[in-house]
């Protein structure tokens, strides 16, 4: 048990870290080309929207929750110190997460059914299916079963991952846990690796940049105005690419 | 005053007849991909029709191009909210059945077969599924009207029309039609641009061909909505959207574009306008009924001093200024004010301009009767058996512009933004050449009238004889003005394009995996 143990909580998640920490800087530095998802609104644009809108919904809020809890834990257990606050997190949650689990059954569904999408899809994509839904059913599960969530995550989980992240990885209070919650933590572990190998990368490009770059882009290969000049020497002006 | 330089075309739709050999010169060079078959970069549509994507010009379907509300313009369909917030799920997303369903045929079974008591044959099989499927459209369904009242009657163009206009249409739809040819409009404000939340598309600022860089492309789709006319194409094997590049790595190495170098009818001009690029938003912001002319005012005259002087202030090249002073698109559209900019209320300023076609408005049509001549025909000679008369031997032509068999209604939707006597103002100028040059060559028509004729248009007859020269006599040179590219040391960088061929896109060398 105690082997097993160390190789779940603590060599997993070194290993799925440096996968995805090599893996998505290579393909961010090498694969351009392949950094993003393969859309399929264009081959079936109409039963998608009850799959990819529930679920992205649902997993931004659960993803940045999760989040906040591992960088403020202090903030969310303040938060949880008055039980209506308290109920308000947890409920909304939960729904969030039931959106996602909704989405991902309906996704599934939509990518097995519709025949033009057969070409799109890939072996890998039907592994994160899996493993994506058996995630969320577990999340709820926890939720529902081991409340509340929100706290005991702040004080007991947030000190273990600090310790994965510290490189000092403590596994005393974990391994005390049920045997879901220890699924709930191998199964993100694995999904973070799988990112650099999966359509799941395009979570890390997000386009914020659009949010504060004018509208219009034009691109110059010289530097326009230097290229006439007569003291530049024009064979330093090396064309820029894109 | 900011002077750029912008690779920009006419089509004279006079002259178009409707061959596709344009789209099929640019298929077989670019679009020969999976996931690109059903693309068409350059397509011909017959007007009035649907077009392709059926009803592209209906933007409260499409939601595509700039909007002024409140004296604010915005993208309709995209934008930083809209396309943020829908970037999930992209509500206004063209889908593959608005385009069509590529498809190819069962040749095998034609020879490989067993034997049998029926004749084989080569079934339809979607290039998506696979799968035998029942073809329901294609890029050019609407062709010639196809003889169904199915198309025609769908234009977008007859909404501001009124029950009897449209009738007339309809009544003239076997006779009266013109073809459309489109590509990318390289605009001077592109949805497209706008609309990319990875900016991946961007205008080359030399000439101002828009691209797509499909390393930094993420599948958003935003441009395929944004762009009205419907010129950015999302491939579905790669991921990636695709746009025409009006060809320019033949454009680079002083070549035409594929489809106006294969043009058959010689309708395609091609050549440099300097503009001020610092007025565009100025204008973008104008009423719509200023549009066209504002559009037009910030095209530069070449000739001018003061144009050039800032010109080379700006580095553009000593070469490009020379091509823009002898570019026909500069004749075209600033000279003799011939050319048009097709849906300029879209808003996104395209370079683009066409000739509006006169051919299919001058006629009259007349019921006659023809069973005296039928009778007197052998019984078994091909004879017209309707009574109708084409007659393009009009008298008075000016009477016809107003009592046109066409209504200039539709053109002006499709050319002027609404502006009837803009398209009229063409169609005089067009009618002058002819009957300028009908007294020079047939020599009929008296010099007193033809000199009438030509002064209301506002041509002088030296003008009146470049129109002549440049729609009928043209040589190559003289269509396509193509400034050196001044990049001889940035197309060493680029891959060999034909390493490439029928795995991605251009120009990327690595074998396509798409992004799992």
């Amino acid at each position: 048990m105690n082997v097993l143990d160390n190789f779940f909580l603590i060599a997993l998640p070194y290993i799925a870290l440096a996968v995805f920490l090599v893996g998505s800087i290579y393909r961010y530095t090498y694969k351009g080309f392949q950094l993003s998802s393969l859309s399929s609104q264009f081959l079936e644009g109409r039963r998608l929207f009850y799959g990819s809108v529930p679920f992205h919904w649902g997993v931004l809020f659960l993803f940045t929750g999760h989040l906040i809890a591992l960088l403020f834990p202090r903030g969310v257990l303040a938060w949880n110190s008055q039980p209506v606050r308290l109920m308000i997190l947890e409920i909304t949650a939960f729904i969030f997460g039931i959106s996602m689990l909704i989405g991902l059954v309906n996704l599934l569904i939509r990518r097995y059914t519709t025949p033009r999408l057969k070409t799109v899809t890939n072996r890998m994509d039907l592994v994160i299916y899996i493993l994506l839904i058996t995630q969320t059913f577990v999340g709820l599960w926890i939720a529902y079963n081991f409340r509340w969530g929100s706290s005991w995550f702040s004080s007991l989980l947030t000190p273990y991952l600090y310790s994965i992240f510290t490189l000092q990885p403590d596994t005393a209070a974990v391994v005390l846990l049920p045997w879901t919650v220890k699924l709930h933590i191998i199964l993100a572990f694995t999904i973070v690796g799988l990112i650099p190998f999966s359509r799941l990368i395009h979570f890390l490009v997000p386009p914020i940049n659009y949010i504060w770059r004018p509208y219009q882009q034009v691109k110059w290969y010289w530097d326009r105005r230097k290229v006439r000049s007569p003291r530049t020497p024009w064979t330093l002006q090396r064309p820029k690419n894109n | 005053m900011d002077v750029r330089s912008q690779v920009s075309m006419v089509f004279h739709l006079d002259k178009c007849i409707g061959c596709h050999t344009c789209s099929i010169a640019c298929k077989n060079i670019w679009t020969d991909r999976k996931g690109a078959e059903y693309m068409w970069w350059n397509n011909v549509e017959t007007k009035p029709g649907t077009g392709y994507p059926t009803k592209w010009e209906d933007q409260s379907i499409y939601r595509g191009g700039w909007q002024k509300e409140n004296g604010k313009v915005t993208l309709k369909g995209a934008g930083k909210r809209r396309g943020l917030t829908n970037i999930f799920y992209n509500p206004n997303l063209p889908v593959i059945d608005d385009y069509y369903e590529p498809f190819t045929y069962k040749y095998l079974d034609l020879i490989e077969s067993p034997e049998g008591d029926d004749q084989p044959t080569a079934r339809p099989v979607s290039l998506i599924t696979g799968e035998p499927i029942d073809i329901k459209m294609g890029p050019n369904w609407d062709d010639d009207l196809s003889g169904t009242p199915d198309y025609a009657r769908n234009d977008p163009n007859f909404k501001n029309m009124s029950e009897a206009e449209q009738e007339v249409m309809f009544q003239l739809e076997k006779m009266a039609f013109f073809y459309l040819p489109r590509i990318c409009n390289h605009c001077l404000n592109p949805a497209c641009v706008a609309s990319c939340p990875s900016g991946a598309i961007y205008k080359r600022g030399e000439d101002g061909v828009v691209l797509i860089n499909q390393e930094v492309c993420r599948a958003w789709r935003m441009c395929v909505t944004a762009c009205p006319y419907k010129k950015s194409y999302y491939n579905w094997h790669t991921g990636k959207s695709e746009k025409c590049i009006l060809c320019f790595p033949r454009i680079e190495a002083g070549l035409a574009p594929a489809c106006m170098h294969s043009c058959v009818g010689r309708i395609r001009y091609l050549g440099v306008l300097l503009y001020d690029a610092s007025k565009i938003e100025d204008v973008v912001h104008d009423d719509e009924k200023n549009l066209i002319n504002r559009h037009l005012d910030i095209i530069l005259d070449p000739f001018d001093e003061k144009v050039i002087r800032a010109a080379k202030m700006n580095g553009v090249a000593d070469s490009t200024i020379h091509a823009a002073q002898n570019s026909p698109v500069y004749k075209y559209v600033k000279e003799w004010k011939l050319a048009l900019p097709l849906h300029a209320e879209f808003r996104t300023l395209p370079m683009l301009f066409y000739v509006p076609p006169l051919l299919p408005v001058m006629a009259t049509l007349k019921q006659v009767d023809n069973t005296e001549q039928s009778e007197k025909m052998n019984p078994i000679a091909k004879y017209w058996d309707d009574n109708w008369l084409y007659d393009t031997s009009t008298a008075e032509l000016w009477g016809t512009l107003d009592q046109v068999r066409f209504p200039l209604k539709y053109l002006a939707s499709m050319l002027s933004a609404g502006n009837e006597d803009m398209i009229k103002d063409k169609w005089k100028k067009l009618m002058a050449v002819r009957i300028h040059r009908r007294r020079v060559t047939v020599g009929d028509i008296s010099n007193e009238k033809a000199d009438e004729v030509l002064k209301e248009a506002g041509l002088t007859a030296e003008q009146a004889e470049g129109v002549f020269y440049l729609t009928a006599l043209a040589k190559f040179e003289d269509r396509f003005v193509i400034p050196p590219a001044h990049r001889e040391q940035a197309i060493e960088m680029m891959d060999f394009t034909g390493d490439a061929k029928g795995e991605i896109g251009f120009g990327i060398k690595s074998k396509v995996r798409r992004g799992i």
